[in-house]
């Protein structure tokens, strides 16, 4: 039992594999620069990123419809850069869905057993099984152009799955969706995923989806992976400024290092005020920093913030009443952007504009980021 | 349902909607009425040429109807009765020059026609020469014009001419009235001589009392005074006299079908009064029949001459070539259309601006290059002797044959086909061929199974445009095809322009016409025309 | 055959000219008269000869806006499809013989009084007289111009002939010995009779031949013996352009056509005279003109074909005047400067054989010949 663990962990931990991957349409400029990833077997993977970062070229590379200007892409530890895309065995949901015009809904989902000359009798039992998990066992006649979005959706999820992949690639798959259906869809597609063990690489621009659904998340900036981590790490833990401002809401000081003491630093901000900090990638003292504070980990209640903490005086300059919180605008240290969250209690505050109160954090929620070029 | 103010809520609507409509109507108006006059009018007319036949009965009324008791069948020619009818109709058309084109007329329907009737034409109006010589003999006076007008006037109407006569000037004779006594007494007299009256002063524009009146005219006299001797005595005075000489005279019975016989022996035959019966009807489906290779008989419909047989020849000639040059355009034009839909924007322009090329220069000069290339003396042809391939002496024919029509339209034709192709391309999004591809098609295969179904409607588009465009293609044939790479426009312009046979070209563009309409409603049965993508 | 009287007259081209002769003689003033017209002829080198000699002369004498329409190869149906709308859109048609004859007999063109409306010739004669002199008087509705002649070219320089030289029409029916492709006009007038000729009719028989039964099968037999090698042509452009091009080594067509390629373009080509068919041009005024439409035309007419007129015409292409009195004047070409008379048609030494077109048994057999013959061609 534990050798077999052991087996599958080795091989699992290697079923793709981007091994130094360039890739450059122009020969002057990468779009990818240096991939490295490798993705387990059974892992949910998100690349997440801003329109331009690399991270569809990735998937395409994955796919096989980009070829790699430079390193390897293995997929169980076989090279694949050479292996065209129909050979790849690797399911794929677009972006549009592309479903088959002029086929029924049931002829797309036969077209790759089609091609794979199963037969009739075969063909239509798995159609089937592919309709009933998606839901849509009644569909099979329609036309595609007959269905909603979120039913088109699903078949091209079928579509993908009838085959029996064991990697499904999805670019934005819900790109098109309005929100509760998308976020009906998220849990269904992870559900699928979990119960078919299959092994998915989800492309994204949308934080929330790579955030609820994704076992891991590489975000992608500028060609690179700049983290590659669980959602909570991605959110908690943001490894640098571009992470931290792309996931999650997130108001940003600038300042300077004046002291670092272990895990704990003293941050001078522009404005002068001296703030508890928890470096992360700032070295030295006289180091540029970003700070960076969740709004929902700023603390009004000066009770809570522990001895000697310091503190920042804020003026309210707008209340949002928002349902479930209240969003509140303040002026901290010159900046006017200063967003805090608090829940909708029967204690809770609701601060006056106009008002003046002293805002302070935890060290380790307030993070020392490196400063964004410019700044 | 009633709208707030208890009007029904249709008659509200309709009255809300009326402004805008009358708005709609007027801002196509001017394109209504030039579509109107341009193009359903001349339909309109070409429909109606293409069954008009009213030369015959117009030009014939005396003959038509008096052949009515003629049997088709009959082996033998009609009686003397016709004969004379048709010399009455026949004086008349030739005055009024209208004999040759009935000839030409009854020459599309049968060969000889046309010189029968004008051969004819010039003999008629001496027919019956040697009666009215006779009765000049009988006494001078017949042989004055003014005897007539005063025997068969209105005695009015003749003190008026006399009266403008007196004045010397040369136009602006009193129309010839008849007499009443005329009309009772010798009708027929007075009708053929109504007839000479009217032309002599109409048409011609002389003097009646200056133009002898046709033989016909005294033929008819003697004939109506034998007839009925009574008759002389409606008249007054000398007329009263004069006719009585005639009734007891021994004057010859005049022979029409000996005249006619002697102007041309194919008279006697049964041959050209069954072509003037079978065609007398105002409204023929003779046209249609030629140009189907059939022709009207005694015994019915039959196939025409074996040598006259051409249209329906030229017909499947028309649709072959044309189905050929579609599939060429259709292959050659869907690799080109493929490239411009899936090239980067800038390479596809210029390939588009090399496609739309041939559109920015003249058809006649394109297809006088395609001569100059495809001639024995042709660029083509020296190219393939310079390289060795063929010798001097063997130099290929590519043109004055159904090979150069192929080649000139299917070049002609070909951006016809790649645009329709290329819009339907362009929105085919290049994720259905990888969503194929994912799945496990090899190139072939999604492009079979996934890419080319969906280009269907553009294949459609521009096989039928090439398709209905050349099928009614003129200039290209006339100059690229010689003799045996015509199409059946050029026969539909031959006829047009040379032979004058308009009803015959009338009839071929009216089939030719069903035959598109027919091809788009299978179109539209097949495809659905809503699958058509233009643009 | 008149003809005869015409080749006499154009022998005395070669004499000195009189210098009075030369002079246009007075035009008198037209009354009640429209200011413009529309002539319509056969564009090319024909119509620019006409420009020249009389429509630019007559414009600058009166003032008179003349207007060309090219479409005298479809005049008659032109001028029925006028006449059954009721707008006839031009005043003066060119046409050739036979098509004058067809206008004339529907009754499309209209009856032109020679010797009240033409001039008369500079010798004295009557405008009768002076056309009946060289037998271009066809119907009363034709006002001749020219007399020109359909015959053959060829190339000078076929490597397969051996050096042997074409100097009979038979040639033409002749694969053996002169291998080639050959130009025939797609029409049955001249091709049948030349067929017969070389299938050995005698001249005279020419026409009881294609009277009788089988005569133009016999005829199309004879052709069927050179289909195969024949371009068919429309236009007399054709002919010059495909032998210029080599395309074909010999070919029908107008005897200006031929001239202008030799002469002119000097171009490898000769004429073979042998078997040239007559055949007059000239104007026909169309039926349902009004009054002062008329005028004008007649008065045109009677600048436009006097003795001087039809004279010059023959210094810009090689056709013949249609009048005796022209004959004399005929000079030298305009601009190359070459004395014409050798090229005209009427030239003793190129009338060794010569056929002149017989309208009368065209006008009744057209529309079955051309019937049977575009049927032949077709197939």
């Amino acid at each position: 039992m534990a050798e077999e663990g052991l087996m599958t962990k080795t091989d699992g931990d290697e079923f793709v594999v981007f091994d130094g991957v360039q890739k450059s349409y122009d020969g002057t400029t990468l779009v990818v620069k240096d991939l490295n990833l490798s993705v387990p077997k059974g892992e949910f993977l998100t690349m997440l990123g801003p329109s331009g970062s690399g991270k569809t070229t990735c998937l395409m590379m994955l796919a096989g419809f980009e070829t790699a200007t430079s390193g390897e892409i293995r997929l169980q530890g076989r090279n694949i850069n050479t292996v065209p895309p129909h050979k790849r065995g690797i399911g794929m949901v677009f972006q549009n869905y592309a479903l088959f015009p002029h086929m029924s809904v049931a002829e797309n989902l036969a077209f790759p057993l089609e091609v794979r000359k199963i037969g009739k009798s075969e063909r239509e039992q798995k159609v089937r099984r592919a309709l009933e998990m998606v839901q849509m066992g009644d569909f099979g006649g329609r036309r595609p152009a007959q269905l909603s979005g979120g039913q088109q959706q699903r078949i091209a999820l079928a579509r993908a799955l009838v085959f029996e992949p064991e990697l499904v690639l999805m670019d934005e798959p819900l790109g098109a969706l309005d929100k509760q259906l998308r976020e009906q869809m998220q849990f269904e597609i992870t559900r699928i995923a979990h119960d078919l063990g299959i092994t998915v690489v989800y492309v994204t621009h949308d934080q929330t989806e790579a955030l609820t659904m994704s076992d891991r998340v590489a975000v992608f900036n500028d060609g690179r992976i700049q983290q590659l981590a669980t959602p909570s790490d991605l959110y908690e833990h943001p490894a640098n400024s571009f992470v931290a401002q792309f996931i999650g809401e997130n108001n940003r000081l600038m300042g300077t290092v004046t002291r670092i003491q272990g895990d704990a630093c003293i941050v001078r901000l522009d404005s002068g005020d001296e703030i508890d900090a928890k470096p992360v990638n700032v070295i030295r003292v006289g180091d540029r920093t970003q700070i960076s504070i969740r709004p929902e980990r700023v603390e009004t209640n000066k009770d809570r913030l522990r001895d000697g903490a310091h503190t920042l005086q804020a003026e309210v300059l707008e209340f949002i009443y928002m349902g479930d919180i209240f969003r509140t605008r303040l002026r901290v240290a010159g900046h006017d952007d200063f967003i805090i969250k608090t829940r909708n209690a029967p204690d809770q505050i609701r601060h006056q504009p106009g008002s003046m109160i002293d805002i302070g954090w935890l060290p380790d929620d307030c993070r020392a980021l490196d400063a964004p070029q410019g700044t | 349902m009633l709208t707030a103010d208890g009007v029904p809520l249709r008659r509200s609507l309709n009255r809300a909607l009326r402004r805008q409509k009358l708005r709609a109507m007027l801002l196509i108006a001017p394109l209504l009425v030039f579509v109107l006059i341009t193009f359903l009018a001349p339909i309109g007319d070409m429909l109606f040429r293409s069954v008009e036949n009213q030369i015959v009965s117009n030009t014939l009324p005396r003959t038509v109807a008096s052949l009515s008791d003629w049997d088709l069948a009959s082996e033998t020619p009609p009686d003397e009765t016709v004969f004379r009818a048709l010399a009455h109709d026949l004086v008349i058309a030739t005055e009024l020059k209208t004999h040759t084109r009935l000839g030409s007329r009854l020459n599309y329907e049968a060969s000889g026609m046309s010189s029968l009737l004008r051969s004819t034409g010039r003999d008629v109006e001496d027919f019956g020469e040697d009666l009215s010589a006779s009765l000049a003999d009988l006494d001078p006076v017949w042989a004055e014009p003014v005897t007539w007008a005063d025997l068969l006037g209105d005695p009015a109407w003749r003190a008026e001419h006399e009266s403008w006569a007196a004045t010397g000037q040369r136009s602006g004779a009193p129309a010839f009235q008849p007499s009443a006594t005329a009309l009772t007494a010798l009708p027929r007299t007075t009708e053929i001589y109504g007839a000479f009256a009217r032309i002599t002063q109409e048409v011609n524009g002389r003097n009646l009392m200056r133009q002898d009146p046709w033989h016909l005219v005294a033929i008819t006299l003697i004939e109506e005074i034998k007839a009925d001797p009574a008759a002389a005595q409606a008249f007054a005075g000398e007329h009263a006299a004069r006719l009585a000489a005639i009734a007891g005279a021994d004057l010859a019975q005049a022979d029409f079908t000996a005249a006619f016989a002697d102007s041309n022996d194919r008279w006697i035959t049964p041959t050209p009064w069954s072509v003037i019966a079978l065609y007398a009807a105002p409204y023929t489906p003779g046209y249609f029949l030629n140009a189907v290779d059939l022709g009207k008989t005694p015994e019915g419909i039959a196939p025409r001459p074996a040598d006259e047989q051409v249209y329906i020849m030229l017909f499947m000639r028309t649709l072959w070539l044309s189905l050929t040059i579609t599939a060429l355009c259709l292959l050659l034009g869907y690799p080109v259309a493929w490239l411009l839909a899936n090239l980067p924007a800038r390479q596809a322009n210029l390939l588009m601006i090399l496609v739309l090329l041939p559109f920015w220069t003249s058809l006649l000069v394109r297809t006088s290059a395609w001569k100059v290339l495809l001639q024995r003396q042709g660029v083509i042809n020296d190219v393939l002797v310079w390289i060795g391939l063929i010798g001097d002496d063997a130099r290929l024919v590519m043109i004055n044959n159904q090979l150069g029509t192929v080649i000139a339209m299917t070049h002609i034709l070909l951006p016809f086909m790649i645009l329709p192709l290329y819009s339907v391309m362009k929105t085919i999004p290049p994720t259905y061929m990888r969503a194929a591809k994912s799945l496990g098609a090899n190139d072939w295969s999604a492009f079979w199974r996934v890419y080319f179904p969906q280009s269907v409607p553009g294949i459609a588009a521009g096989c039928i445009l090439v398709f209905i465009l050349a099928i009614g293609y003129y200039i290209t044939p006339e100059l690229m095809g010689g003799a045996r790479g015509v199409f059946i426009s050029n026969r539909i312009a031959y006829h047009i322009g040379t032979s004058l046979n308009w009803g015959l070209a009338a009839a071929l563009g009216t089939i030719l016409l069903i035959v598109v309409l027919v091809l788009y409603w299978v179109y539209d049965r097949f495809v659905g025309v809503n699958n058509v993508k233009l643009g | 055959m008149k003809i005869k009287t015409l080749l006499g007259a154009t022998a005395l081209a070669t004499l000195p000219l009189s210098a009075g002769v030369a002079f246009a003689q007075d035009l008198p003033a037209c009354e009640n008269c429209a200011d413009s017209m529309v002539l319509m002829s056969w564009g090319g080198a024909y119509q620019a000869s006409q420009v020249a000699a009389y429509a630019e002369p007559y414009t600058a004498l009166t003032g008179v806006t003349i207007t060309w329409d090219e479409g005298s190869n479809e005049a008659v149906a032109k001028m029925r499809a006028a006449s059954e709308a009721g707008n006839m859109t031009f005043d003066l048609v060119d046409v050739e013989g036979p098509d004058a004859q067809r206008a004339c007999d529907e009754g499309l063109a209209v009856e032109v009084d020679f010797d009240a409306v033409l001039a008369p010739g500079t010798d004295g004669s009557s405008p009768t007289d002076d056309f009946g002199a060289s037998g271009s008087i066809i119907n009363d509705c034709f006002v001749p111009q020219i007399v020109f002649s359909t015959t053959f070219g060829y190339r000078t320089d076929v490597a397969a002939w051996n050096g042997k030289t074409p100097d009979s029409l038979c040639a033409v029916f002749d694969l053996e010995n002169f291998p080639g492709m050959r130009a025939l006009e797609g029409r049955p007038k001249k091709n049948l009779e030349w067929a017969l000729l070389c299938d050995g009719v005698a001249k005279d028989d020419l026409y009881d031949v294609l009277s009788s039964d089988g005569g133009v099968d016999r005829a199309l037999a004879k052709l069927d013996t050179i289909r195969d090698s024949v371009v068919w042509w429309s236009a007399g452009a054709e002919t010059p352009q495909l032998l210029a091009d080599g395309e074909v080594v010999m070919g029908s067509t107008y005897n200006g056509r031929l001239f202008s390629a030799i002469e002119e373009q000097k171009q490898p080509i000769a004429m073979l005279w042998d078997w040239q068919v007559f055949d007059y041009d000239g104007w026909v005024v169309p039926a349902g003109l009004d009054e002062a439409r008329m005028n004008r035309v007649m008065h045109f007419l009677h600048f436009a074909t006097d003795t001087q007129r039809l004279a010059d015409q023959a210094k810009y292409i090689s056709y013949g005047p249609a009048r005796g009195s022209s004959q004399p004047l005929v000079s030298t070409h305009a601009t190359l400067g070459i004395e014409m008379a050798p090229h005209m048609p009427t030239n003793p030494a190129n009338q060794k054989n010569y056929l002149v077109n017989n309208i009368e048994w065209w006008a009744d057999n057209q529309d079955e010949v051309e019937a049977v013959f575009q049927n032949w061609l077709a197939r």
